[in-house]
C-alpha cells in the first residue's frame, strides 16, 4: 500500500496506462469539463481554485486563483492562457512525465482555466528540446479536438477554447513569464520590466495569464473534488495540494515522487528514494531547483512547504531536490551551476550579464588554486550588487550557489585558497600574478 | 550581416555565425506553402510564427541560412535584421552546418554528479573530437550543453530530437554503433516515467 494517496501521477501508475484519450476517460478524465463548463460560472471556478489554496508549481509559488483574479473584468477583448512547459530549472523533471504520460490531464486543465477567465486561446510553450513531448501533446490535442473537449462550442455549452503547442528554442530564460511571452512573440527572450503585468498586457499586450504544467494539471481535480479536499491535503493553510518532487544526485533512486505538500526532505530522500547511493552520508542537498540556497544536513527535518523551506533559508521552487554526498566539493557544485547561469544569463541587465561572467572566473581562479583571500570579498561585493538589481528574478537566484554555499562551506573555499597561497610560496615567480 | 553577439549564449554554441550561402528566395514557400499557411494561422500576429519558421528552415537545410531568413522576414514582413536577432538568441537554432548526428551532452551540476565528464570523456574518445567539434566525415557534432530536463535519469544527452538517458560506456558504444549503421537507435527514451512503478506481487 502506498504511503499517500497519487493525484497527478495516478493514472500514469496504472499499468497498460497509455496516456490516450480513451484511457484518460476511462479513468474518469474529462468530467470536470463537462460539470464545469456551461453549468458553473467562471467567477466560482475561479472562486474555487481560491479556496483550494493552489499555488503555482512554476517556482514562484504565487495564489494561482489570485492571480486569474488579476484580469481586467471590463475588458471585452482577446485574453490569453500560456501553459508554461518550458521546465529548464536544473534539478526539475516532472513536467515532462506529466506531459508525455497524462496529456489529457494538462489538456482538461488548460481548457478549464481558458473557462476561467474567458480565453478562447491557449499556447503551451513548451521547451524546444522536448520533442517527443510536443507531437504527444499536439496528437492529444487532435485527439481532444476530435472529441469535442477543444475547439469551437465545446460539448455543445457554446464555449470556445483552441490550444497550440509552441516549441522554445534553447533559453533557460523563457521560463520567466515575460521572457515567455516575448519568445512567443517571436523576439529575443528577454523579460519585461513590471509593471505592467502580464494580467492586463501580456501576449499581444492583451491580459494573459501564464501557468504551469503542474499547477495546471492540479484543476480537473479540484473541480471533481472540491476545494475543501484539497485544501485538506498538504500544510494547510499556505501550501496546499501534492508536489511532484524531482529527486536527483547522489540517491539510489531518483526520480519523481508525488507526496503531500510539507514532507520533510528525511522523507522524501530516505525513504522514497531510497537514501543516499553508497555509505557516504549526506553533505548538501538543494530543495528546489538550480534556483534555491544550498542547505545542509541540519536542515533535513525542514518540511517541504513554501513556509518551512523559506523560514530554513531556501525556496521550494519548482521541486527539484538535488542530493549530494560527503566527499562533493561544494565550490566545484557552486561553480556547476555558476556556469549554467553565466550560460543563460539573457545579457539584458548589466549586473547580471557582467556579474554572472565575472563571478565564474572567479569561482574557476578559486577551484584552479590561483585564488586570493579577497577573491571571497569579491565574490560577495558581486552576489550583492546582482541580487535585486535586475528586471526578472534571474539576478537573486543566479547568487544563491555562491552565497549559500559560502555561508555554509566557506572552509572549502578558504582551504582552496590556503593550498594557492602555500603554492605561490615555493613559486616566489607566480606571486602576485594573476589570472 | 556583419553583425556578431556577444554574450555568453553566443559563445560558447556552435553555428553561432553566419554561413555564406545563397539561394533562391522562395525556397521554403514552393516547397512548404501549406504547411507555412498551417503555422501562420496559429496566431494573431505574424512574428509569433518566426521560431517555427526557423525550425522548419533549419528541417530542411540542417542549419539556418541566411537566405532562408531573408525569405522568412519576407513571409513576415520583418527585416532581415528583426529575424537575425531573434535567431541568435537561441542554442537549438544552428546558424552554421552541424553534423548528421548531433550529440548535446548534458554537463550541468545534476547530471556531473553521477559523471557526465566522464561520458563526455568517452564521446572525445570515440569520437575523436572536442565539443564543439564535428568528424571528419561530418557525422558527428559534439556540443556540451545545459540541463535538458532529465535529472533523474543522468547522466543523458540529446541526439537530434531524441533523449538517451542513465548513460553508461556500453550505452553510449552501442547508440553511436547504431546510428552510423541504421541512422536510429532503439535505446532513445519513450514517453518519460521514472522511477518506473513497483509492482506488488
Amino acid at each position: 500500500m502506498p504511503k499517500y494517496e497519487l493525484v497527478l501521477l495516478k493514472n500514469m501508475m496504472q499499468p497498460g496506462y497509455t496516456g490516450s484519450l480513451k484511457d484518460y476517460e476511462q479513468a474518469g478524465g474529462y468530467q470536470a469539463l463537462r460539470n464545469t463548463l456551461g453549468k458553473i460560472a467562471p467567477t466560482d471556478v475561479t472562486g474555487t481554485v481560491m479556496k483550494s489554496g493552489l499555488r503555482g508549481r512554476g517556482g514562484a509559488g504565487f495564489p494561482t486563483g489570485v492571480k486569474w483574479g488579476f484580469l481586467p473584468k471590463d475588458y471585452h477583448g482577446p485574453r490569453y492562457l500560456c501553459c508554461n512547459a518550458d521546465e529548464s530549472e536544473p534539478g526539475t523533471f516532472k513536467d515532462r512525465q506529466l506531459m508525455e504520460r497524462d496529456p489529457h490531464q494538462l489538456l482538461e486543465g488548460i481548457v478549464l482555466a481558458c473557462y476561467a477567465i474567458g480565453a478562447a486561446s491557449a499556447y503551451i510553450y513548451i521547451r524546444g528540446e522536448m520533442v517527443l513531448g510536443s507531437k504527444i501533446l499536439e496528437q492529444a490535442i487532435g485527439e481532444a479536438r476530435a472529441a469535442g473537449y477543444i475547439g469551437t462550442d465545446i460539448l455543445g455549452t457554446g464555449v470556445t477554447v483552441d490550444v497550440w503547442v509552441h516549441r522554445g528554442a534553447g533559453a533557460y530564460i523563457c521560463g520567466e513569464e515575460t521572457a515567455l511571452l516575448e519568445s512567443l512573440e517571436g523576439k529575443r527572450g528577454l523579460p519585461r520590466v513590471k509593471p505592467p503585468f502580464p494580467a492586463t498586457h501580456g501576449l499581444y499586450n492583451k491580459p494573459t495569464v501564464v501557468n504551469n504544467v503542474e499547477t495546471l494539471a492540479n484543476l480537473p481535480h479540484i473541480l471533481n473534488r472540491g476545494p475543501e479536499w484539497f485544501a485538506g491535503i498538504g500544510s494547510p493553510p499556505k501550501s496546499t495540494g501534492t508536489r511532484v518532487f524531482c529527486v536527483s544526485g547522489h540517491v539510489k533512486r531518483p526520480g519523481n515522487y508525488e507526496l503531500p505538500m510539507g514532507v520533510t526532505v528525511r522523507e522524501l530522500v530516505y525513504e522514497h528514494a531510497g537514501g543516499m547511493r553508497s555509505d557516504k552520508p549526506l553533505k548538501a542537498f538543494i530543495p528546489g531547483g538550480a534556483s534555491a540556497p544550498f542547505l545542509t544536513p541540519d536542515h533535513l527535518d525542514v518540511k517541504l512547504d513554501f513556509e518551512s523551506v523559506a523560514a530554513a533559508g531556501s525556496m521550494l521552487g519548482s521541486g527539484g531536490v538535488t542530493v549530494m554526498e560527503e566527499g562533493t566539493s561544494m565550490v566545484w557544485a557552486a561553480l556547476r551551476l555558476m556556469e549554467f547561469f553565466y550560460h543563460e544569463s539573457c545579457g539584458k541587465c548589466s549586473p547580471c550579464r557582467e556579474g554572472s561572467s565575472w563571478l565564474v572566473q572567479t569561482m574557476r581562479r578559486i577551484i584552479a588554486k590561483r585564488g586570493q583571500m579577497q577573491d571571497l570579498e569579491t565574490l560577495t561585493d558581486l552576489c550583492k550588487n546582482i541580487a535585486g538589481r535586475t528586471v526578472c528574478a534571474f539576478g537573486d537566484a543566479e547568487v544563491s550557489p555562491i552565497m549559500s554555499t559560502l555561508k555554509h562551506w566557506r572552509h572549502e573555499y578558504i582551504t582552496l585558497i590556503h593550498e594557492a597561497e602555500a603554492a605561490n610560496l615555493i613559486r616566489p615567480e607566480s606571486t602576485g600574478a594573476r589570472h | 550581416m556583419g553583425m556578431c553577439s556577444v554574450n555568453a549564449r553566443s559563445l560558447e554554441h556552435p553555428g553561432r555565425h553566419l554561413g555564406e550561402e545563397t539561394q533562391g528566395e522562395k525556397v521554403l514557400k514552393e516547397k512548404y506553402g501549406k504547411e507555412i499557411e498551417e503555422i501562420l494561422s496559429r496566431y494573431p500576429v505574424k512574428r509569433s510564427a518566426l521560431i517555427p519558421l526557423l525550425y522548419l528552415a533549419q528541417r530542411e537545410q540542417g542549419y539556418i541560412t541566411e537566405a532562408s531568413m531573408t525569405e522568412i522576414a519576407g513571409l513576415l514582413r520583418l527585416t532581415p535584421s528583426q529575424v537575425y536577432e531573434t535567431a541568435t538568441f537561441y542554442t537549438m537554432l544552428n546558424l552554421k552546418k552541424v553534423g548528421k548526428f548531433h550529440i548535446q551532452v548534458c554537463k550541468s551540476l545534476m547530471c556531473a554528479l553521477v559523471g557526465s565528464d566522464t561520458v563526455i570523456g568517452w564521446m572525445k574518445t570515440t569520437l575523436g573530437i572536442a565539443p564543439g567539434e564535428t568528424t571528419a566525415d561530418g557525422l558527428f557534432t559534439l556540443t556540451a550543453v545545459e540541463c535538458l530536463a532529465a535529472c533523474g535519469t543522468a547522466p543523458m544527452m540529446q541526439i537530434n530530437d531524441d533523449y538517451y538517458e542513465r548513460l553508461t560506456e556500453e550505452k553510449v558504444d552501442r547508440i553511436l554503433a547504431d546510428l552510423k549503421t541504421t541512422g536510429t537507435s532503439a535505446l532513445k527514451s519513450g514517453p518519460y516515467l521514472w522511477p518506473e512503478p513497483i509492482r506488488n506481487s
